[in-house]
């Protein structure tokens, strides 16, 4: 984990050119029709689905805590966001960034709130409880005037694109992923592996672990706020505890504690109930299937704790190149001498 | 000179039992001092109220002067209090360095902004922490092993980062909890030489529990024997020896048998 290296300075270039990239392909991908309209639609849950398991597995991976309550804090920072830009008038693309903070925010006050008193149990106690806060959450929108209550909140407005759902994603994993590698995410990390040892070592565990859980929470508020201006219609029933399981799901397959695990999964668990329309009713039930397989044969998640590395990566390539290089140069040399 | 560490008086209770009571000791700079006794005598209980993971029911602790009481147990490690524990408690899945450089995180304070942001002092201060954390393993000849995951450590080194995680602590008092069970004679010397060599190099006082009575008897020079909860006697190696009540204690007296 020490990025310390001369290389630095050429990781984050490199990494922010395969970013751009990355984008520039997706878009001509758009715009020369190689993905549908459906298919290019498709983007946007994936992209929401990123924010949720990153931010879930921030608390679940590397916290090691088991919160299921993140469609809670999802919908906080839904309706949040929302409600600004219902009462904004400003350009949509002015907006809707502001309004994605705002709910982030909102949703990582809400995690403090609830984190406080529900970090101070464990394992299944922490589940039950954060469970309990979830249902509370939208219990409580349901029977607000100003939410819409059961009927909903209606005409949010289409405002999320393609591209500011990738503006977030990228935002999310670089932050979670610059926290984990920083002294607060040790910190963090040592609460995971053995919270007696942490406090011994001088870390205060109880300001780390609502720490990450509002972080958390934060980040599902965004993508929360992402979620509302893709439907352009808010109702509670969405944000039950089927849709908190769902997030957990995304994160336990990809792999706790593992960024690139979820980033994977989540794309690939969202794409692939579409994909298997074709099957009609064994749907769920090839999708089960595969979660049970893939449990049974990699209890670790898909990717286990496993990061993607770009620089890694290449300079393994560079090195795999090198050293077939001097092998072949040590023949020649071999069979002259 | 004041002691480093002062303890007058303290006690706990659970419940119906009392674990420890009327405990004191003054513990001066740079002094080794043995805590030992049968099990269940109530040692690991000491070390547990000196790092306030448990409240005392009665008495202070004061070091280098102040007051450690009702201060979570991570304030008290920043203010000079650090400790390995009987069974090995390290940070498992981290790599050995990272072990390290999370017990040096008092000596960082970049803010979490700062290290989403990765601003200047994030980087300054990471580098720093990274020379220290390999300074440290290097004088334990861990530096080798830095990017290893601690748990893949043989038992001998794991107990040796333990050691090193704590004095990255840069603690004044250090305790050391059964450091040398599981290890055979030879580990037990070469241990006996670490916990000198920190000694003299970090001018550490250091309190040991222990049951390797070749151990206690070489290194320390003071010596404290807790029975049921209450000192028994304390002295000098030899005169701890030659103590009919210690004897008693581990052994039974004549008369019973």
């Amino acid at each position: 984990m020490s990025g310390l290296n001369a290389k630095t300075p050429f990781r984050y270039a490199l990494n922010a050119a395969s970013v751009a990239g990355l984008y520039l392909l997706l878009m001509a991908l758009i715009r020369y029709r190689v993905l549908n309209r459906y298919q290019a639609l498709m983007l946007i849950p994936i992209g929401f689905n990123i924010i949720l398991a990153v931010s879930l597995n921030l608390s679940a991976g590397f916290l090691g805590q088991l919160p299921l309550g993140h469609a809670g804090f999802m919908s906080v920072g839904g309706y949040a966001a929302a409600l600004l830009t219902m009462n904004l008038n400003m350009p949509a693309n002015v907006e809707l960034p502001i309004a994605l903070v705002f709910g982030g925010f909102v949703a990582a006050g809400f995690g403090v709130l609830i984190g406080l008193p529900a970090l101070r149990l464990k394992g299944d106690y922490l589940a039950i409880i954060t469970l309990g806060f979830g249902e509370i959450i939208r219990v409580i929108i349901l029977n607000l005037d100003f939410t819409g209550g059961a009927y909903g909140l209606k005409g949010i407005g289409r405002k999320t694109t393609v591209t500011w759902v990738y503006i977030f994603v990228v935002i999310t994993l670089w932050t979670i992923n610059a926290l984990i590698r920083s002294r607060h995410g040790r910190a963090i990390l040592s609460i995971r592996e053995d919270e007696i040892a942490a406090e011994a070592s001088g870390i205060p565990t109880t300001y780390y672990k609502v720490l990450a859980f509002s972080i958390s929470a934060g980040f599902a508020g965004v993508a929360g706020g992402l979620y509302a201006h893709y439907l352009s219609i808010l109702d509670p029933s969405a944000f039950g505890f089927m849709r908190s399981c769902e997030i957990l799901v995304i994160v336990v397959l990809g792999g706790l504690g593992s960024i690139f695990g979820s980033v994977v999964s989540a794309a690939a668990l969202t794409v692939l109930p579409e994909m298997l329309r074709g099957f009609a009713e064994y749907r769920m039930v090839i999708y089960s299937l595969l979660l049970i397989g893939v449990m049974i044969f990699k209890p670790s998640g898909l990717c286990g704790k496993y990061e993607f590395s770009l620089g890694n990566t290449l300079g393994g390539i560079q090195a795999g190149i090198r050293r077939r290089i001097l092998k072949r140069g040590g023949g020649v040399n071999g069979s002259g001498s | 000179m004041a002691p480093v560490l002062d303890v007058s008086n303290l006690g706990i209770r659970f419940g119906g039992l009392q674990a420890l009571d009327d405990f004191n000791i003054q513990v001066a700079g740079r002094e080794i001092v043995g805590l030992i006794g049968p099990n269940g005598a109530g040692k690991t209980t000491v070390f547990n109220l000196l790092t306030n993971v448990y409240h005392p029911s009665g008495g202070g602790i004061k070091l280098t002067g102040l007051d450690t009481r009702g201060k979570p147990t991570h304030q008290v490690t920043r203010h000079g209090i650090a400790r390995t524990f009987q069974n090995i408690r390290l940070f498992k899945s981290l790599s050995v360095i990272d072990n390290v450089k999370i017990a040096l995180h008092n000596s960082m304070n970049y803010s979490v902004l700062a290290a989403c942001l990765r601003l200047f002092s994030y980087w300054k201060q990471e580098k720093a922490a990274e020379k220290t954390a390999l300074e440290l393993l290097s004088m334990f000849d861990m530096e080798g092993s830095a990017e290893a995951p601690a748990g893949s450590l043989p038992y001998g080194a794991q107990r040796r980062l333990e050691i090193v995680r704590a004095l990255a602590t840069n603690p004044k008092v250090l305790l050391l909890d059964e450091p040398a069970a599981g290890m055979n004679p030879s580990e037990t010397a070469e241990l006996m030489r670490t916990i000198h060599d920190v000694r003299d190099k970090f001018g550490v006082s250091i309190i040991l529990i222990e049951h390797d009575m070749s151990l206690v008897m070489g290194i320390c020079e003071r010596i404290l024997v807790l029975n049921y909860g209450l000192i028994i006697a304390q002295g000098t190696p030899d005169e701890i020896r030659n103590n009919p009540l210690v004897i008693e204690a581990y052994l039974g007296s004549r008369k019973e048998a």
